[in-house]
C-alpha cells in the first residue's frame, strides 16, 4: 500500500484576509513557532507518507521560504519528498484556478506520473495531530473510492457554510449537504480525505464528459450513489482556522495543557517546523511571565500574561502584554500596554502605546507596522 | 577534486573525568550546555561561520551519543557532498589497531583523512571550550606570516597561568618559547589549544613524533615545543573575547551562568554568528499561572509551574508546582517534582527528581555543585547535600 499526499496551500485565504495579505493560509504562523502547513505536513510524514505535493496559487513566496527543500519534515527525499506545485499558466492565457477541482486538473501530470495507490488530500486550515494510516486502512477495507474525514460538531445555525455527511451504520455516505443554517450535532467534513489515485485521475481526465466543475457538488453530492464514498470520524484535538476570531480562540486555547499535549505529543508524534537556530529565550529579573507560551530567541523584561510569544520577540521593561499573540521578531517598547492584540511579524510598538481588542475581535497589526 | 584551503580536525575523544557523573556515559563534547546546546556545537558552528566545510571529529571515549548527535552534520550545514563532517574513531587495520595514545597520535592515525582532502592547511580544535571565534581571520594571519604553525593565544589572569600552556613571542608575534603548565609562568599568554598547521609540516611532524619512542604524542607537550626548538616559523594569533575551558564542574556551571543577565558574556542572539544545534521538534515553553521565572534562560518544550531563578533549563524540562530551582542547570528532559528544591545543582538529562526532594542548599556555592547523573530517579523526599555527586 503506497500513499501520497496533496496539500492545498491557499484554498481558504479569503476567510482571514488580515493575516493572509502577504502569505498563503498555509504559512500563517500558529502556536508560537509553527506555520499552519506544519501540522498537515507533519501528520502526513508521521503517517508514513513520503511524497507530498503542495499546490500553490498566489503569494507563495513566504511558503517556499518556509518549506524549502522539505528537510525539516524529512521530506527532502530522492524518491518523492516535498514537491511544490506552482500555478500552471498556459499560452492560451487562461487564468489561475478558481476551484479545488480546477487546481487538481492543473496538476494532472503530477498525479498521473505518481505510482501510489492512494492519495491523502488536505487543506491547511486544520490544526490537529492525526495519524492518517488508520483512515487509509479503513478506506481499503471498505473498497472505498473516497473516504471523507469528519468531526462531530454542534452547529448553531451561524451563517458560515458547512458540508455535512450522513452515513449508514457501515459509515457509507448516504447524504452530503452544504448549508449555512444547520443546527445541532452534525458530522461536519474537514477538508481532509483519502481518495484512490486512479479514481481521481479518471475524474480529472474525463471532467468534460462527466461535466465536473466542483468537487463537492459534482463528485461528492451528485456521485453519492454512483461512487463508494465513506466517512471516517476524527477524534482528538482539532481546530479549524477559518476566521481571525477562531484563529485567536484556538491559539489562546493552547495555554491549556491538555490541549497542548493532544496537539503536540499525541501518540508520540511530533509537529515539525523550520529550524531557525534562535538562542534560548531569556527572561530577565524585571520580567513577570505567567500562563504564557514563550518561544526561543525571546528576551523578556516586562509583564506577559495569558499570551503567546513567537521566536525572537523583545518585550521591554514596564510593558504589559495580556491575552495577546506576538509574531516573530516583533518588539514592544517600554510602557506599552497590549490587550487582545495579534501583532504580525516584525511589528514595532513604540513607547507608551495602548492597544486593545476583544477576544472575538482581536486587534490585528499588519506585518512590519510601526505604531 | 578541487583542493580545500583548510580543513579542521576536532579532538573529541576526551573522557572529561573532572566532570564526574556528567561524563559517565557520554564524551565531554556531548555534554549539554546553555539550554539547547552541547559543547561541540561551539567549535562546529565556529567552523561553519568561518567558511570551513570539512571537519574530522576524532572520537574515542563513549562515542555513541556524540556520533548520533553529530550525525550527517546537517544542523551545522556540514552535510556536504565533498567535505562535511566525518566522525573518525580508532579502527583496526591490517597491521593491527590501537586506541588513540594522545592528541597527536589521534591525528597521526588519520593521516589518510588529511591526504584525502590534501588541504593546504589543517586547523586543530578541541571539543571542550565555549567560545565564538572566526577561524578565517586566524588563517589569514597564518598565511600572511607564512607560518608553519599558528597558535591562538589569549591573555589569562596571571594567577591562572599555571593551568595553561604559556608562551612568549617577539614583536612580530613569532613564538620564542612554549611551556605546558609551567609552575613559574614567564607570561600570561596562554595557548587556547587551537592550532593551524601547514598540512605538509603537520604530516612530517606527526610521523617524526610517532617514531620517537620517548614522546607522549601530545601537541602541547611534544609537537609544539619541538617545532619551536627546531626554529620553525611558529606564530601566535591574538584572540580577545569570551573563551572558557569547561573541563570541571565549577567551570561548566560558571559558563552556563555566563549566559544570563541583560548583557551576557556570551551573546547567543547575534544573527550574523549563530551557534547551531540539533533541535527536537517541540512546542514553545509554557510558564504556568503560578510559575515564576527570573534571570534565567530556557528553550523549547519546558513546562514551568514553580519558581526558577538564575538558572538554565534545557529542552522539555518540567518544574512542578511549588518547586524552586535556583542557581542551577537542569538539562533536557528532566522533571523536577512538586515542592522539590534545587540549589547550586547540575542535573543531567532525563532525570526524575520526585516530589519534595532537596538538592543542595543556601550554604552551597560554585565549588560545591550537587551533580545528578543522566537518567537517575530520586525517590520522593531524597536529600542531596551540597557538592554531593549521584552517578
Amino acid at each position: 500500500m503506497k500513499v501520497m499526499g496533496i496539500v492545498f496551500s491557499n484554498i481558504h485565504d479569503k476567510q482571514m484576509p488580515e493575516l493572509t495579505t502577504n502569505r498563503t493560509l498555509a504559512s500563517v504562523p500558529f502556536g508560537g513557532r509553527f506555520r499552519l502547513i506544519d501540522f498537515v505536513l507533519s501528520n502526513m510524514v508521521n503517517s508514513g507518507i513520503n511524497k507530498v505535493g503542495v499546490i500553490t496559487k498566489k503569494n507563495y513566496q513566504s511558503l517556499m521560504d518556509h518549506v524549502g527543500s522539505g528537510k525539516y519534515w524529512d521530506l527532502s527525499r530522492k524518491n518523492g519528498g516535498l514537491i511544490v506545485l506552482p500555478p500552471y499558466g498556459s499560452d492560451t492565457g487562461s487564468s489561475l484556478y478558481s476551484s479545488r477541482f480546477e487546481a487538481l486538473v492543473n496538476i494532472s501530470q503530477f498525479i498521473r506520473r505518481s505510482d501510489e495507490d492512494y492519495v491523502v488530500m488536505s487543506d491547511c486550515d486544520a490544526v490537529c495531530n492525526v495519524d492518517f494510516s488508520d483512515a487509509v486502512q479503513k478506506h481499503i477495507d471498505n473498497h472505498a473510492d473516497i473516504t471523507l474525514l469528519y468531526r462531530k460538531t454542534t452547529l448553531d445555525g451561524a451563517k458560515r457554510k458547512r458540508t455535512v455527511i450522513e452515513t449508514d451504520k457501515n459509515r457509507r455516505a448516504v447524504a452530503i449537504n452544504v448549508s449555512g443554517k444547520m443546527l445541532g450535532e452534525k458530522n461536519v467534513l474537514t477538508n481532509m480525505m483519502v481518495i484512490n489515485r486512479e479514481f481521481l485521475l479518471n475524474l480529472i481526465e474525463n471532467a468534460g464528459e462527466m461535466d465536473i466543475n466542483s468537487f463537492t457538488q459534482d463528485v461528492l453530492i451528485r456521485g453519492i450513489n454512483k461512487y463508494r464514498i465513506y466517512g471516517y470520524e476524527l477524534n482528538g484535538y482539532f481546530a479549524s482556522i477559518d476566521s481571525v476570531a477562531n484563529y485567536y480562540k484556538h491559539s489562546i486555547e493552547l495555554l491549556d495543557k491538555e490541549k497542548r499535549d493532544q496537539l503536540f505529543y499525541a501518540g508520540g508524534a511530533n509537529i515539525y517546523t523550520k529550524v531557525r537556530d534562535s538562542a534560548p529565550c531569556r527572561i530577565e529579573d524585571s520580567a513577570r511571565v505567567s500562563n504564557s507560551l514563550i518561544a526561543d530567541g525571546c528576551i523578556i523584561e516586562g509583564e506577559v500574561t495569558d499570551s503567546i510569544l513567537f521566536r525572537g520577540v523583545r518585550v521591554a521593561k514596564g510593558t504589559v502584554i495580556r491575552k495577546s499573540i506576538i509574531f516573530q521578531d516583533s518588539v514592544v517598547c517600554t510602557g506599552s500596554r497590549l490587550n487582545c492584540v495579534i501583532a504580525d511579524k516584525q511589528v514595532k510598538i513604540l513607547e507608551n502605546r495602548e492597544l486593545s481588542g476583544h477576544p472575538t475581535h482581536p486587534y490585528v497589526i499588519a506585518k512590519n507596522t510601526v505604531i | 577534486m578541487k583542493k580545500k584551503k583548510c580543513i579542521a580536525m576536532l579532538l573529541a575523544g576526551g573522557q572529561g573525568t573532572r566532570l564526574y557523573a556528567l561524563t559517565s556515559s557520554v564524551a565531554k563534547p556531548a555534554v549539554s550546555f546553555g539550554a539547547k546546546y552541547r559543547i561541540i556545537d561551539f567549535p562546529l558552528s565556529n567552523c561553519t561561520n568561518s567558511g570551513i566545510d570539512t571537519v574530522g571529529v576524532l572520537t574515542q571515549y563513549q562515542p555513541l551519543i556524540l556520533n548520533e548527535y553529530v550525525g550527517n552534520g546537517e544542523p551545522w550545514d556540514l552535510d556536504r557532498s565533498y567535505g562535511g563532517v566525518h566522525t573518525l574513531p580508532p579502527y583496526q587495520a591490517k597491521t593491527g589497531g590501537e586506541w588513540y595514545k594522545g592528541t597527536a597520535n589521534a591525528i597521526y592515525q588519520n593521516l589518510h583523512f588529511l591526504d584525502e582532502y590534501d588541504s593546504d592547511h589543517v586547523l586543530i580544535l578541541s571539543g571542550d571550550h565555549i567560545y565564538k571565534m572566526d577561524y578565517s581571520k586566524m588563517l589569514s594571519e597564518h598565511i600572511a606570516n607564512k607560518a608553519d604553525c599558528t597558535i591562538a593565544v589569549l591573555d589569562v589572569p596571571p594567577e591562572e597561568a599555571p593551568r595553561f600552556g604559556i608562551l612568549d613571542y617577539d614583536d612580530k608575534n613569532r613564538i620564542r618559547s612554549f611551556e605546558e603548565k609551567p609552575k613559574k609562568p614567564k607570561s600570561n599568554h596562554a595557548s587556547m589549544g587551537i592550532y593551524i598547521f601547514k598540512k605538509d609540516v603537520l604530516v612530517k611532524a606527526l610521523i617524526d613524533d610517532e617514531n620517537d619512542p620517548a614522546s607522549s604524542n601530545d601537541f602541547g607537550k611534544n609537537i609544539i615545543p619541538k617545532m619551536i626548538a627546531d626554529k620553525m616559523a611558529v606564530y601566535a594569533y591574538m584572540f580577545s573575547g569570551y573563551w572558557k575551558d569547561v573541563g570541571t564542574v565549577t567551570s561548566l556551571w560558571e559558563a552556563n551562568m555566563d549566559l544570563l543577565g541583560e548583557h551576557p558574556l556570551v551573546n547567543l542572539n547575534d544573527s550574523s554568528f549563530k551557534i547551531y544545534s540539533r533541535n527536537q521538534a517541540l512546542p514553545p515553553s509554557y510558564i504556568g499561572e503560578n510559575g515564576h521565572i527570573e534571570n534565567s534562560i530556557m528553550t523549547a518544550g519546558c513546562e514551568v509551574y514553580g519558581t526558577v531563578v538564575n538558572s538554565v533549563l534545557g529542552e522539555a524540562v518540567t518544574v512542578g508546582k511549588g518547586a524552586v530551582v535556583k542557581d542551577s542547570v537542569i538539562m533536557r528532559g528532566t522533571v523536577i517534582g512538586e515542592g522539590a528544591v534545587v540549589k547550586f545543582g547540575m542535573i543531567d538529562e532525563n532525570c526524575t527528581v520526585e516530589n519534595n526532594c532537596v538538592i543542595g542548599d543556601d550554604t552551597s556555592d560554585k565549588n560545591h555543585i550537587a551533580l545528578i547523573g543522566r537518567g537517575r530517579t530520586l525517590a520522593p523526599g531524597t536529600v542531596v547535600k551540597p557538592g554531593e555527586i549521584i552517578d
